[in-house]
């Protein structure tokens, strides 16, 4: 029979060996649908694994995918790490860009290039306010964030479909629902020619950075990080525990609307009802496979990200659907959680007490 | 006058859904575990449920498959939750994501099928009475099932011993479990038949509801259905009521258009969202309240011995 024992402490080895496994997994498991498919499962594993890192301009696209899912990932960790559980990530990144958007559309013919720090800036408070009334009902009314963070993501999503149908709409635009492409200059920088890859990842690093000082280097961050981990000390030490949520829930809602800005300004252009494309829930899948570390889930985000355009390959390549991806995220959380309860424990393989006695 | 019986009408078909899923997440709850998941079994549930009518031509054989697939997710979700000790909200949005992108994988042939024009149900004479005949007893046959199903888990809660032993387990499982009673197993059991409930709602919602398969079809309801356990304070009857509330929310959009209000559709949509929120909101206010009510161990790790 199967027992788990407790570690006296969590397994430093385990802590980095479970991601890799629970990897594995999944890349098994992925084999195996590829066979039961009937797709040629090497072609499979080339078109998630080989094919989007085997030229420089398949890596730029890597890494257009994998900026908003680091930033978003960074906050949700300064969430999770303080046991604050917002997982409408998405809707606070179409809040932030929306309201980007509707700066970006204020442009004109005669706006300098100070207009992509308004978009970046209009970006990161839109999902600053809507985290914000998911803080406040929490704060104030002790509602359970979980569930009103993703009630959240509803409304965002129809707060968006509302203005690209209704005022919003090109009235140029043959009556799709879409704003019109912003004007070039509030294009976001890109780092070199030939490439989709803008300043947005150089934003990211540098979160990571932050975050790493934050986190591990500042009295913030570790009163933050008390509170998720042990709410008595926390209140013992006077850590307030509103802060904790405020500081948590501000952050993230900062960094994902952040990151809907550079999404629109960015390799979009517009805004139309494909915006959201799941980049929040995703990012809360970064956040854990990446062990909520800074470093940890800059691979992740690469990975998940890989995981986004093995799967637009493989609908154009093997003629399976897009949705692949998803199966293989939902499949990498579920793995990664139950690897990690080696981290946590011993697995003792003893047998049932039998009662013939000692054998 | 017609147009209410009709928003009646609609009102207990959508608070169906919701009541099924509820009562099954109640069943979770009640034994101490929060199932996040509940929106990816609906998914699945709704895609193996509108495959099996499909391939069969049965409804009741679409219900079944939808109650296996969710029990089945359930029973996974379980064996990580109960023997691995993972994080139950952690586990359960893994649940929830694993199940909106396999519901989209597995459904993609099926996008274009539409089930057969099904007769309506009637119940003799009943039915025939002007206006309340056709509000309240034309329905399909679930909808009473589901009313049905509220009595039973009320005796089965509260009047029965395993519903005792049931509730003992979401109290305090240290004290179930030094009585000799298998916690983990009762755990994993309860859990089960929520799952296997999920399901049957996810199912109802593509054979009867509205029945076609679209991807994420279900639209937020098992996460409305996980709110309405903490509005009903874990009672049954009251899930039931929360349920046809929340059914109503939803269908008041089709009303108002109906009667020529002109509303933005999308402000209607968001409508059942919005009162979600709203009445958390209210209903969490007196966290003494809701601690009175809420099974004292929702949410907390057992693992005996440790």
């Amino acid at each position: 029979m199967l027992r788990l024992e407790a570690r006296p402490e969590a397994s430093r080895f385990w802590g980095l060996a479970s991601p890799l496994l629970a990897l594995a997994i999944t890349v098994v498991i992925g084999v195996v649908l590829f066979i039961a498919l009937g797709k040629d499962p090497v072609r499979g594993l080339q078109v998630f694994f080989w094919e989007p890192v085997r030229s420089p301009y398949a890596l730029g696209e890597l890494m257009v995918k994998a900026t908003p899912l680091l930033i978003i990932a960074l906050g949700l960790a300064v969430c999770f790490r303080s046991n604050v559980w917002n997982i409408g990530a998405e809707g606070q990144f179409v809040i932030g860009a929306v309201v980007a958007g509707g700066v970006a559309l204020l442009a004109g013919k005669e706006t300098g290039r100070w207009i992509v720090a308004a978009i970046l800036l209009a970006g990161i408070a839109g999902g600053m306010a809507w985290a914000g009334i998911t803080a406040l009902l929490r704060d104030k009314f002790n509602a359970n964030e979980i569930l009103v963070s993703l009630m959240l993501v509803y409304v965002a999503d129809m707060a968006l479909s509302y203005l690209v149908y209704g005022p919003w709409k090109d009235p140029a635009g043959y009556n799709f629902p879409q704003t019109k492409t912003f004007d070039a200059v509030t294009q976001i920088p890109r780092l070199m020619q030939g490439s989709r890859v803008s300043i947005g990842l150089v934003i990211a690093l540098a979160g990571v950075a932050a975050l790493w000082i934050f986190l591990f280097r500042t009295r913030a961050g570790f009163a933050q990080q008390v509170g998720g981990l042990a709410p008595a000390a926390a209140r013992y030490a006077g850590f307030s525990s509103r802060q904790a949520l405020w500081i948590a829930l501000l952050t993230s809602g900062g960094a994902a609307g952040l990151a809907g800005a550079l999404e629109v300004a960015g390799p979009i252009g517009q805004l139309t009802p494909y915006v959201p494309a799941g980049y929040g829930f995703a990012a809360i899948i970064v956040a854990f496979v990446g062990r909520l570390h800074p470093v940890g889930m800059v691979f992740s985000a690469i990975l998940m990200s890989m995981f986004y355009i093995g799967g637009e390959l493989a609908q154009s390549r093997l003629g399976l659907p897009k949705s692949l991806t998803g199966v293989f995220q939902g499949l990498l959380l579920f793995t990664l959680l139950a690897c990690d309860t080696l981290m946590a424990y011993r697995i003792r393989f003893a047998r049932a007490p039998s009662l013939k006695g000692a054998p | 006058m017609e147009s209410y019986a009709l928003l009646l009408a609609a009102t207990l078909n959508a608070g169906t859904v919701l009541a099924l899923a509820a009562l099954g997440l109640l069943i979770n709850e009640k034994a101490g575990i929060v199932n996040l998941g509940a929106e990816g079994m609906m998914l699945c549930a709704a895609i193996a449920g509108f495959a099996a009518v499909v391939h069969t031509g049965s409804d009741w054989l679409g219900f079944a498959a939808g109650i296996g697939a969710g029990a089945l997710l359930a029973a996974m979700f379980g064996l990580l939750v109960i023997w691995l000790n993972t994080n139950q909200y952690a586990t359960g949005l893994a649940l929830s994501l694993f199940g909106a992108g396999f519901s989209a994988f597995a459904g993609i042939t099926y996008v274009q099928e539409k089930l057969p024009e099904r007769p309506r149900f009637n119940l003799p004479l009943l039915g025939d009475i002007p206006l309340v005949g056709p509000a309240l007893f034309r329905q399909h046959p679930m909808v009473y099932l589901a009313i049905g199903l509220v009595a039973a888990l009320i005796w089965f809660l509260y009047r029965s011993r395993a519903g005792l032993v049931l509730r003992s387990v979401g109290e305090s499982p240290e004290s179930a479990h030094a009585l000799g009673y298998p916690v983990r197993r009762i755990r994993l059991a309860a859990v089960v038949a929520g799952g296997a409930l999920c399901g049957l709602a996810g199912a109802y919602i593509s054979v009867i509801y509205t029945p076609l398969w679209v991807e994420g079809m279900v639209a937020g309801k098992g996460w409305i259905a996980l709110a309405l356990t903490t509005f009903a304070t874990w009672r049954p009857a009251r899930v039931l009521l929360g349920a046809y509330l929340f059914g109503g929310v939803t269908m008041l959009q089709f009303h108002f258009q109906g009667i020529g209000i002109d509303v933005p559709s999308q402000f209607l949509t968001m409508l059942p969202y919005l009162a979600t929120i709203v009445v958390l909101a209210l209903i969490s206010r007196n966290p003494a309240w809701i601690r009175i009510n809420m099974p004292a161990s929702l949410g907390k790790p057992f693992y005996p011995g440790s």
